[in-house]
């Protein structure tokens, strides 16, 4: 898989990080050549190969559904870049 | 005095117990030497007023019945430490203070340890050498030109220059093995889920662990067993009963089985670390274990396998960092998303980015099945070479590293030369296993290698046993100058 810098534009925008076309051919160059190493992985025929998502073999645990902690709005404001009382504050969404 | 803080962890322990050094002489000895030190820039912050002020809390009223008693330790900037700088390496956390304690760092403190400062480290732990970090390059002690390794190198250097008499690291794909045969120091990767992840910066959710980095076996164990146990806040914690691993702790390996897999005789491995594996080899031959060749046909693949798991879920896990709640914004921000791309765009640096957009590209629609699911299919293959193997070998023995720590700006501008650094620390991370990196001797330069034991789940006790047992009998000295004083 050869990934060019329109892949590398569609990509960014996915990912929400704008990338400046001088900086996008390199990134092209670089992640074609990862491809490039990550697909050995088709010379592996893994048909009947269930997927590992996880190493544990035991299922998440669940825990009541009551409420543990709270009243901490100040802390959670605390390292906000930008905030108003008790809002943080960011551009504006609706006209 | 200053050759107190050469000496080991649990040797500095028992200085303490018996009442020859206090903690607040102890904290003045290490402040002292990591002000002499900034060259390496091993720290990206230090809180010396809160360690002297803990140091003389405890001399009024020690408690020496705890493991660390009054012992100052510095910790990899990875770890949420209240009330003090948790950057991960990175623009975007630079003057993020955490209003919680980690629970690993929580648990250090429990048993008497004091913060000295916080690590530096690659961003967001994406890196081998240190040299993706916001804060610069770290040194290696062993010699200036050189990196620590990877991303715990902070941990590393400051470890091996006597700023810190233990640390802790974490490993995602090497990240405490490669640094720490780096360094001659030595590193344990415990089994997923021993150590909770609850307030490490994350990095990749499915393989994260946190991890002792210290001088000796014997330290590890100790380091080991302060860190781990079982935490309700993190959903893949394993709930078992805690262990005595520094008391368990035995050199008596007689008839263990020890595995030596083929396909870690990579090519161009330097003869150096050939000659070491069959050093290491001989020893526990010695020492009475059974030595038998095995074969993991899928260590290959365990790098292209991790290139593409770790991004993904690194691509989702940094995906929080949006400039709303916390962390840098730009000032850039004409709408909401103009302000998230060029918050993460200015916040960011580059292999971090190069990380999110793999990540983001393998799970994008379309492209799933081809990459993340098969990847997902080659774990269990590589799982199941390390289960079909433990039913007849109790640990594996392999080199750390496939070289000794290289130059700064050696491999910079080629990330799968970089990568390729992890090619067998990585199978470890994916198949969840302990493992553990112990010095073994030194290359040509000079520089220190290791070799690493990979044990079975929840079966540290047996790898430490193991490196104890090497670590007696491979005399290895780690050759540190002090050039930098």
């Amino acid at each position: 898989m050869s990934i060019d810098k329109d892949k590398i534009k569609h990509i960014s925008k996915l990912a929400r990080i704008s990338i400046d076309s001088k900086k996008s051919d390199s990134l092209a160059k670089d992640l074609t050549s990862i491809f490039k190493f990550i697909e050995q992985l088709n010379e592996l025929n893994t048909d009947k190969v269930e997927p590992l998502s996880s190493i544990l073999n035991t299922p998440l645990r669940s825990r009541e559904d009551k409420i543990n902690d709270g009243k901490i709005r100040d802390k959670i404001l605390e390292n906000s870049p930008k905030k108003n009382e008790e809002f943080f504050v960011v551009p504006k969404v609706i006209e | 005095m200053s050759e107190i803080i050469k000496k080991n962890l649990s040797e500095i322990i028992d200085l303490i117990k018996k009442k020859e050094i206090k903690s607040e002489e102890l904290v003045n000895l290490y402040i002292d030497k990591v002000n002499k030190s900034k060259k390496l820039n091993s720290f990206i912050t230090t809180c010396f007023e809160h360690t002297i002020k803990k140091s003389k809390d405890f001399d009024k009223k020690p408690n020496l019945n705890s493991l660390l008693p009054g012992i100052p330790l510095a910790v990899k900037d990875l770890f949420c430490t209240n009330g003090f700088k948790t950057t991960a390496g990175s623009k975007m956390l630079e003057n993020f203070i955490p209003q919680y304690e980690s629970t690993v760092t929580e648990n250090l403190w429990k048993e008497g340890a004091i913060l000295l400062g916080k690590l530096n480290c690659d961003e967001y732990a994406m890196g081998s050498s240190n040299e993706t970090s916001y804060f610069g390059n770290v040194i290696n002690p062993i010699a200036k030109d050189t990196v620590p390794g990877g991303s715990s190198g902070g941990s590393a250097s400051a470890l091996a220059a006597d700023l810190t008499p233990a640390t802790i690291g974490t490993d995602t794909g090497g990240s405490i093995r490669q640094p720490a045969s780096f360094t001659g120091t030595v590193g344990l990767k415990p089994t997923y889920g021993l150590c909770s992840r609850w307030g490490i910066v994350a990095f990749a959710s499915s393989l994260d662990q946190a991890g002792p980095m210290t001088k000796s076996v014997k330290d590890c164990s100790i380091m080991l067993e302060a860190m781990a146990g079982f935490d309700k806040k993190d959903s893949t914690s394993i709930e078992k009963k805690k262990e005595n691993y520094s008391k368990n702790l035995k050199t008596d390996i007689k008839g263990l089985k020890i595995g030596i897999p083929k396909e870690y005789r990579v090519e161009n491995m330097p003869k150096e670390i050939d000659e070491l594996w069959n050093k290491g080899k001989s020893i526990l031959k010695d020492l009475g274990a059974d030595i038998i060749d095995i074969s993991l046909p899928h260590t290959k693949y365990a790098l292209p396998t991790y290139y593409i798991v770790a991004p993904a879920e690194a691509s989702s896990n940094l995906a929080r960092y949006d400039g709303v709640k916390y962390g840098y914004r730009s000032s850039k921000v004409n709408d909401l998303i103009e302000m998230y791309e060029n918050t993460r765009s200015e916040g960011f640096g580059d292999e971090v980015k190069r990380r999110i957009l793999i990540g983001t590209y393998v799970l994008s629609s379309g492209y799933y099945d081809a990459y993340y699911l098969k990847a997902q299919k080659v774990r269990q293959l590589i799982k199941k070479d390390f289960d079909e193997n433990f039913g007849k070998v109790d640990a594996i023995l392999t080199p750390s590293t496939p070289s000794s720590a290289f130059k700064i700006g050696e491999k910079t501008n080629d990330p799968i030369s970089m990568y390729l650094n992890d090619i067998f620390t990585v199978p470890v991370n994916l198949a969840g296993l302990p493992a553990i990196s112990v010095p073994a001797g030194l290359d040509k330069k000079g520089y220190p290698l290791g070799l690493q034991l990979i044990g079975k789940t929840l079966d540290e006790q047996n790898i430490l046993n193991v490196a104890f047992a090497f670590e007696k009998n491979c005399n290895f000295k780690n050759e540190i100058k002090n050039w930098w004083l």
